[in-house]
């Protein structure tokens, strides 16, 4: 989402709120609805109208959700965007009493500057927030928990434990595992590899060490691994690296499926597509079309969702929209996404 | 012997010596797909750093060409993928994105050069300016994605990075004839001698009746125009822009010109030596690559010792002479 278009919705969401407060204290007063009201919601004034006559007033003003994650700067972080988008469009049609204000930030420190404004200019009632950082974030998060609004943290768990009421998050380590038994079971148990890994983080380190720990027991021997930096230009170099020191192997496993992009051209430049397979990881589109095309190069690809950040979002709102009750811990799986299952993943329009 | 000769042996005896190790570190090193694998890779900051050759020789410097490579591949992927529908022949629709690259190059260069000499800013922060602008143009024109050129298209055009004459990939013939057009440039015109002369001391060129800003300008279109060749056979490679390509590629480009002799402080420049500094850089990456002796997470620390070894060699021996 770009600057503009996030001024936008600010602009929008404050001119609607101070829309209905007038559309509603003109009711409350008795008066016929004024001119103001033509450019409130229909659905807002329909529901306004009817508390009226039920003469019961719960709370009138739409709840609010905030949603908070990183810009746009990679591919991932779009497809984060694409879905945030996505479901903030499907929740505020369904839910006419709720809305979503969705920012996006460049730094850490924006983001806590987003969380000080959805608490001041939108009175968020609850907040979703994928942290940019989680150490300095922890702070910011918790005070705004403190004036009683409803946390929900993605991906990024907070430093310190018992802020979140709900939190949403992928499984680096059974990203790994997944991969890792994939890779074991199609080649027997027998084989040679090459690993290519992201950047020396966390993320990574659990993702490896996964991968690794599936491996155990088996006849797999990794050849080596080396950083590719979740990039293309990065997975092309070092594959073709690999490609000239080891005359024979059997799998690659990529990790990210940007890196695989780089993969699969230098395996195509050095004519080596018959001998191996490459497995990454995360769902980009791209990798998902050519499982479901029954692409002998990419059989399989292993989820790690963006759109994790829809997860997150209905389950708050279901806070607000139900009496089920949503606190707690939401880990989700990485499924092995094969032929079979490819159309299930595939988002043709996201641009991830 | 004189103390130039030092000077100009410095790059090329740390060539040599990453080259012996690579040959001890792996058999693989010097098979014929290895070669031409650092000679086509090194062909992007190789050709982008003969730019800041210029640049540098002049007194100046341009931070902008990582994005400013970033932001024309987005521009030629968009286009190209915007003219299948128009136009049927993909050799005609390749031409012009081609011909569009070199104008935004040049354009862009200009734009860095006017605000340098005419707005009177200092090249670090205009540079650093449009740096953050066609970063973040590229971002938004992906929205946050990445632009993949149309796969037909793709196709046919992948033969400018893959495809080989006499043996060796086009990429690295371009390189040849950017260096060597780059060398005659600077050391045999007029323009270059006044490269120099900017360099060494502005004021005493003014006087001299040089067009200080004219060279200046120049020198960054001059850079811009090599940004726009390096993208040209970037793009067929993985047919894709975002916001993640070609980042620091521009302290890639300048780490080769200073390993290759010339002056960070301006004055002097030598193509020559920014040729064998870009393929430092690259024999460098290949060759961690071709070991597991240095655990990964050191891979940056032999990259900054083997540079800062490589301008030793090359400063130290000519300090010595003096």
């Amino acid at each position: 989402m770009t600057n503009n278009e996030m001024k936008a919705v600010r602009a929008h969401s404050a001119s609607g709120s101070l829309g209905e407060i007038l559309c509603l204290s003109s009711l409350f007063a008795g008066t016929v609805i004024n001119t103001v009201c033509k450019f409130a919601k229909h659905s807002i004034l329909t529901l306004a109208a009817s508390s009226l006559l039920l003469a019961v007033a719960p709370t009138l003003r739409a709840q609010t959700i905030g949603v908070s994650i990183p810009a746009a700067t990679h591919g991932w972080a779009g497809g984060l965007n694409f879905h945030a988008e996505q479901t903030k469009a499907r929740l505020e049609a369904a839910n006419p009493g709720l809305k979503v204000v969705l920012v996006t930030a460049n730094s850490a420190s924006e983001q806590a500057n987003d969380l000080e404004d959805l608490v001041a200019i939108h009175r968020m009632d609850a907040l979703v927030i994928l942290p940019f950082e989680s150490a300095p974030l922890t702070g910011p998060v918790r005070n705004t928990k403190r004036r009683g609004v409803f946390v929900t943290v993605v991906d990024r768990g907070l430093s310190e434990p018992g802020i979140h009421d709900v939190y949403v998050a992928g499984n680096n380590a059974e990203m790994g595992r997944v991969s890792g038994e994939y890779i074991k079971e199609r080649l027997d148990g027998n084989g040679k590899i090459v690993v290519l890994r992201g950047m020396p983080t966390v993320i990574d380190e659990q993702r490896f060490d996964g991968f690794m720990l599936a491996l155990e027991g088996s006849n797999i021997e990794v050849l080596d691994d080396q950083y590719a930096n979740w990039n293309r230009d990065d997975g092309f170099t070092v594959m073709q690296d690999f490609l000239s020191r080891f005359s024979e192997i059997d799998a690659v496993w990529a990790q990210d499926d940007d890196i695989a992009i780089g993969v699969i051209q230098a395996v195509r430049q050095a004519r080596r597509q018959e001998e191996l397979f490459i497995v990454g990881g995360g769902g980009m589109k791209d990798i998902v079309k050519r499982v479901l095309d029954g692409d002998e190069l990419t059989p399989v690809d292993v989820l790690y969702p963006p759109s994790m950040i829809s997860t997150a979002m209905e389950l708050t709102a279901l806070k607000f929209i139900s009496d089920t009750p949503i606190e707690g811990e939401y880990i989700l799986g990485s499924p092995l996404i094969t032929r079979e299952n490819a159309e299930d993943y595939y988002f043709p329009d996201s641009p991830f | 012997m004189t103390k130039i000769d030092f000077k100009t042996a410095g790059p090329f005896i740390a060539l040599v010596a990453l080259f012996i190790l690579g040959i001890f570190v792996n058999d693989a090193f010097l098979s014929a797909g290895n070669v031409s694998n650092i000679l086509a890779r090194s062909s992007f900051i190789g050709i982008v750093a003969i730019g800041a050759t210029f640049v540098i020789t002049t007194g100046g410097i341009d931070l902008s060409v990582g994005s400013m490579a970033a932001f024309i591949s987005g521009c030629m992927i968009l286009l190209m993928n915007a003219l299948m529908a128009t136009i049927d022949s993909l050799v005609t629709i390749i031409f012009l994105a081609i011909v569009a690259s070199a104008a935004i190059g040049g354009l862009a260069g200009m734009i860095n050069g006017l605000l340098t000499t005419k707005a009177k800013i200092e090249a670090f922060i205009v540079t650093l300016g449009t740096m953050g602008i066609y970063r973040s143009l590229v971002t938004y024109m992906a929205d946050g994605g990445t632009l993949s050129l149309n796969f037909t298209l793709g196709d046919v055009y992948s033969e400018v990075y893959y495809g080989t004459l006499f043996g060796l990939p086009y990429p690295v013939w371009v390189f040849l004839a950017v260096a060597v057009i780059g060398y005659v440039l600077l050391n045999m015109t007029v323009f270059g001698r006044h490269c120099f002369a900017v360099g060494s001391n502005e004021s005493v060129a003014h006087y001299s009746a040089i067009n200080v800003d004219r060279v200046k300008t120049a020198t960054y279109i001059l850079q811009g125009l090599c940004v726009s060749i390096a993208t040209i056979i970037y793009v067929p490679r993985l047919g894709s822009a975002s916001g993640q390509t070609g980042i620091l590629w521009e302290l890639e480009a300048i780490a080769a010109v200073i390993i290759g002799g010339t002056m960070l402080k301006g004055g002097y420049g030598r193509i020559g030596g920014t040729v064998v500094g870009a393929l430092i850089l690259t024999l460098i990456g290949n060759i961690l690559n071709l070991t597991d002796a240095v655990s990964n997470y050191l891979n940056g620390a032999v990259q900054g010792v083997i540079v800062i070894v490589a301008v030793y060699l090359q400063r130290g021996a000519w300090r010595a002479k003096d």
